[in-house]
């Protein structure tokens, strides 16, 4: 078996979660696995051989200048600037090439596709929420097609945790009061784990799942077998009603509050004179604390939605903000 | 025909000195109100070993349960406090202290011919610091203990938690002056106290590495007292410094802590390589190569050592920006340590190497900390950390470094030491075994731990999928035998205080002030302030190899 | 104890055993005192990020704050501790010039002024506590920056309470200086520990000059 073969064999072990055995690599199941692990090998291959260098040249000195005698006493050598110099900008490439690669992938990593279709997860002590945009929940669980890009719109309920899928190579920290996000293309079919990969309390270790890549046809044919419910931006629409936001947001009533239709994206300019865009973060603050951030010429009298909403109700009303245009304003409003 | 490699140091035929340090006086409170830097150094080490003992308790615990994949030998609120208390006692009460608070404070004055440090009452109080705040932890374990894990993330610890983690922090907080008083003490010793002749660039560079460990001490022990001083304030008052639902951030907590606990592993780790140094130099008999690279590798990696702190949080949320500047700081900080191995390295060529027990247990270090530290690597490494951050992989690579580097070179500096600590021989024999034991199953436990990293094991974990299970066994399997092979120098160095043979003044026929002196030393350490006339490590000379008391001014050669 | 000291006559009484000479005593001394002082930067300096990053986040709301501290307390209570200083500086002089008397009464005013201190801050902390701007369970703050009002206060009890811990513990390091200056340890020949103290006093004046306008002063420079 030629070395490549060997590699092949050694990666993409088990399309489906693993039984137990000696595997040695996880699946590589999404868009970035490929490239992680050829930077693994490379990173491998280094140690390898400076670990190889540094235990067999410390071996063959230790033999070969072994002491032979009591009174042994070998000339001094106090140092060489050029090997010193060798030897301080040999690895400093060697980390650097590290560096720039590990980056690229980085970059990659974090910059969201615009064509990515949005999911919601909300981590709580001890699970995943998950929400497609149709509609379709899941616990614990994500159905994705392969070959079609995915993105993690992800929040917590409580404390920190840790949303991993090793087959992905991928990871990101789930924030109370904050929206982190993942993304990923996923390139086999097959089961993966999900881990949560923070610790997070008590059941840690049992908030894991899995991430089931279907081909698309089986994808449709599970989306609509799905539990359904609400679209988010519907669920938001019917929680705009239920918390009175219209009463304030919407044009034609006392108007105490900025008209949000058509305005998702756009710049608003505040009380203290900044200039911010109206963007999903912008949105969750405004919700949770109103007066951090008051528009231009309006009071400060936004109560807060602290500890009358959830983290999921806000993930709604922002999916129904955005979906705003005036046209729709007119529709709901009636 | 024996092997000059492998014989031991021969028994001093004049036993040991009249009076001494350890019989000047006799009795409980000549310990626990002494001034003497020698014997609060010993009344670290029995602290210190005390913690050891226990918090390797704790691993054991760990690694019994982790023998199967299911959580069937604690339940999931003890095994999160089990691994907590693992983290916290090693860090906190072992690694930081061991190295500066044992040998440091034994030999800092020694090796720079000063009859002490420069504020021994601190020292002292030092170590009451360090036993209050020990109690009061130890008091927290036993009232039920802490689930946060070591590092107390908000906002688990601060809102979530249900444990006392009150008590420990309070407990933590406290023992941080005692790192920050012993810091102080080295620095001011340093600077003022070295004996006439000793100029910077003569000094042993275990003092180098002392110097720079005593710089991170002072800078960083404060910032994460003010961290875990807000954690407490936090949970007591409910204020929202870290709590997201009232206004806080619990990413600046992350800032605030690991801002002190990176930088505090280079507290662990350049020590040893201080150790290292010293015991290289003995075994091949021969001046380190590279001195001032040495030295001045130590002092950059204290300094680059505070700029890396974000590569804990590549995943956190934190800006692709602060990631990238944090990666490429986390890999220069890497070069001054390569430089160090490789002037070991070539430390031994053209030496005179004895396969003593120091010498194995220093050899060992160089081999495993290349890999701990090149592991490193593949966690700076942007792209790869997304993969690897809070997995075993992770538990690995700080085993490696603290384990196989850290204590390794601890027990390095114990053996190599002890005849001047106590007066007497360890049985060179088992102490090599005990060596060889150690390495074997160091590895044997860790190495498993990477390829379980990469296939995704999280850390933390109290029960987890069976295909993990072979390689947790394998890990546990080492385990034991890294446990015997720790017994092994308990017995044998208790035993040597009473039964080992005199070992004189320099049973290794090492050069350094420390060996000009009796073993064990006077009370003053020095009859007459040694003048140094030359620089460390000077083992070629036109003179007989070895001076045993006073020093004659010697010829440089070369 | 005995052997190995350094040779020739009596060693001064001030001498501790280890140190051959006085003015290595003294110069390990005084390093000794700006390496703790370099450790209280530190301590400070983390508050003080902490607060800074609060206070760039919620601006209005740490301006709102603010405006509840009474800047005139402040003012007093930042003179009455620039004047300690002065009162210190002047009882290390009378140390380095051997001047008893002058060394007691000098150190008993700086003791005055900082009790003055102490004095002015439980005032503005009794006054906290009645208008419940203390935070925890019963703090109360009127208008619409309520939650980052109490993540200032948080801040305020934090930094101003350190500091006044530090004042505390300089007070007791006073009295014990002058308990030793009373039994005559002082002269030119040796007053280190008087210049020691007076290193810590300036500096805990010196932070209470940066909490001053980092508290006090948030709104009122527009």
């Amino acid at each position: 078996m030629s070395g490549l073969e060997l590699i092949a064999l050694l990666q993409n072990q088990s399309p489906t979660i693993p039984g137990p055995g000696l595997p040695i690599f996880p699946a590589q199941a999404s868009n970035f696995a490929r490239e992680v692990d050829w930077l693994y090998y490379y990173l491998t291959a280094v140690t390898a051989f400076f670990s190889v260098l540094i235990f067999s040249t410390v071996f063959y000195f230790a033999v070969k200048y072994r002491r032979r005698s009591a009174d042994d006493l070998p000339l001094p050598i106090h140092g060489s600037l050029v090997l010193e110099i060798f030897w301080s900008v040999v690895p400093l490439v060697i980390v650097m090439s590290f560096f720039v690669w590990g980056a690229r992938i980085y970059y990659r990593m974090l910059v969201m596709p615009a064509d990515a279709t949005p999911i919601t997860v909300v981590a709580k002590q001890w699970m995943w929420k998950v929400q497609h945009p149709g509609g379709q929940r899941e616990i614990n669980e994500l159905h994705v097609p392969v070959g079609r890009k995915f993105r993690l719109k992800m929040t917590s309920e409580d404390v920190i945790h840790s949303f991993y899928v090793p087959a992905f190579r991928l990871k990101k920290d789930v924030l109370p009061g904050r929206e982190t996000e993942l993304w990923f293309q996923p390139t086999q079919v097959g089961e993966y784990r999900l881990f949560c990969a923070e610790y997070c309390g008590t059941k840690h270790a049992g908030m894991g799942g899995r991430v089931v890549v279907m081909e698309p046809a089986d994808y449709e044919a599970w989306l609509s077998g799905a539990p359904q419910g609400e679209t988010l931006e519907q669920a938001g629409a019917r929680l705009y009603r239920q918390f009175n936001c219209n009463t304030c947001h919407d044009p034609g009533s006392s108007a105490r509050g900025p008209e949000l239709a058509g305005k998702f994206g756009k710049p608003v300019k505040l009380a203290s004179g900044q200039t911010v865009t109206m963007d999903d973060a912008y949105l969750h603050e405004s919700i949770l604390q109103p007066n951090a951030k008051v528009v231009a010429g309006y009071e400060p009298v936004m109560p807060t939605y602290q500890g009358l909403v959830s983290e999921e109700q806000v993930l709604q009303l922002i999916a129904y903000v955005k979906s705003l245009t005036r046209e729709e304003r007119a529709q709901v409003q009636k | 025909m024996s092997n000059p490699a492998l014989e031991s140091p021969k028994p001093s035929p004049e036993g040991l000195p009249k009076v001494h340090y350890l019989n000047v006086d006799y009795g409980i409170r000549s310990w626990l109100f002494t001034t003497d830097h020698k014997r609060i150094a010993l009344l670290y080490l029995a602290s210190i070993t005390l913690f050891f003992v226990l918090g390797g308790l704790f691993a054991v615990l760990i690694r019994l349960e982790l023998l199967t994949p299911q959580g069937d030998l604690l339940s999931s609120e003890s095994y999160n406090k089990v691994f907590t208390a693992h983290g916290v006692i090693m860090v906190f009460f072992f690694l930081i202290p061991s190295i500066p608070a044992v040998l440091g404070n034994f030999l800092v004055p020694l090796m720079i011919g000063a009859k002490d440090l420069a504020f021994p009452r601190i020292n002292l109080l030092s170590w009451y610091i360090y036993t209050v705040g020990g109690i009061l932890t130890l008091g927290a374990l036993l009232a039920g203990g802490v689930d946060t894990g070591w590092t107390f993330y908000a906002p688990y610890s601060t809102v979530y938690s249900n444990s006392h983690v009150m008590l420990v922090a309070v407990g933590v907080f406290i023992n941080g002056f005692s790192s920050i008083l012993t810091g102080f003490n080295f620095l001011v010793t340093i600077h003022k106290m070295r004996a006439p002749g000793m100029t910077w660039f003569r000094m042993p560079l275990f003092i180098w590495s002392h110097y720079a460990t005593s710089i991170i001490m002072i800078l960083g022990t404060p910032v994460v007292a003010i961290a875990i001083a807000l954690v407490g304030i936090e949970r007591l008052f409910h204020i929202g410094i870290f709590d997201p639902n009232i206004g806080g951030d619990p990413i600046l907590f992350q800032h605030l802590f690991w801002f002190y606990s990176h930088p505090a592993v280079y507290i662990m780790i350049l020590p040893s390589m201080g150790v290292i140094s010293e015991v290289i130099c003995a075994g091949a008999r021969k001046k380190v190569f590279g001195y001032s690279f040495v030295a001045f590798s130590s002092m950059a990696i204290a300094l680059i050592g505070f700029l890396v702190w974000g590569h804990h949080m590549f995943v956190s949320g934190q800006s692709m920006y602060a990631g990238m500047v944090f990666s490429v700081l986390s890999f220069l900080v890497a070069i001054p340590s390569a430089v160090k191995v490789f002037n070991w390295t070539a430390t031994l060529y053209k030496g005179s190497v004895a396969y003593t027990a120091p010498m194995i247990f220093a050899m060992g270090f160089i081999g495993l900390f290349t890999i701990g530290g090149l592991t490193g690597m593949f966690l700076a490494t942007l792209g790869v950390d997304v993969h690897l951050h809070d997995t075993y992989f992770i538990v690995a690579h700080f085993h490696y470094i603290m384990v196989g580097g850290a204590i390794m070179g601890y027990l390095a500096g114990i053996h190599f030491w002890w005849p001047k600590i106590s007066g007497r021989l360890y049985p060179e024999g088992w102490a090599r075994f005990a060596a060889l034991i150690i390495f074997a199953g160091f590895n044997l436990t860790f190495f498993p731990q990477f390829i379980l990293g990469y296939l995704g094991m999280p850390r933390r974990y109290h029960f987890y999928p069976e295909e993990f299970q072979v390689l947790n066994v394998m890990s546990t399997a080492g385990a034991s035998i890294l446990a015997v092979g720790y017994a092994i120098p308990l017995v044998y160095l208790i035993w040597s205080v009473r039964y080992g043979p005199a070992a004189g003044p320099n049973p290794w026929k090492a050069k350094g002030l420390e060996w000009q002196t009796t073993s064990p030393p006077p009370t003053f350490n020095f009859d007459k302030t040694p003048l140094v006339t030359e620089d460390a490590y000077e083992y070629y000379s036109a003179a007989p190899a070895e001076s045993a008391a006073g020093l004659t001014p010697e010829k440089q050669v070369g | 104890m005995h052997s190995g000291h350094a040779a020739g006559g009596g060693r001064p009484p001030a001498l501790a055993h280890h140190f051959d000479d006085l003015e290595q005593q003294k110069e390990a001394s005084t390093l000794g005192m700006w390496i703790f002082l370099v450790t209280e930067v530190m301590f400070f300096g983390g508050m003080f990020t902490g607060y800074a990053v609060y206070r760039a986040l919620y601006h209005e709301a740490f301006m709102a704050a603010s405006d509840h501290l009474d800047l005139k307390l402040g003012g007093i209570n930042t003179v009455v501790l620039i004047l300690s200083s002065f009162t210190m500086a002047m009882a290390v002089h009378a140390a380095q010039t051997s001047k008893r008397k002058a060394i007691i009464n000098w150190l008993v005013l700086t003791i005055i002024l900082g009790s003055v201190f102490l004095g002015i801050k439980y005032v503005e902390y009794g006054d906290k506590f009645h208008h419940h701007l203390v935070p925890g369970p019963h703090f109360e703050f009127a208008g619409a920056h309520a939650q980052h009002a109490q993540l200032f206060f948080s801040f305020y009890f934090a930094m101003t309470g350190f500091h006044a811990l530090h004042m505390v513990i300089g007070i007791g390091l006073l009295l014990w200086i002058i308990a030793l200056a009373a039994r005559g340890r002082f002269s030119a020949e040796y007053y280190n520990p008087v210049e020691n103290m007076g290193l810590y006093w300036h500096f805990v004046d010196i932070i209470w000059i940066f909490l001053f306008p980092l508290l006090y002063l948030v709104g009122h420079h527009k």
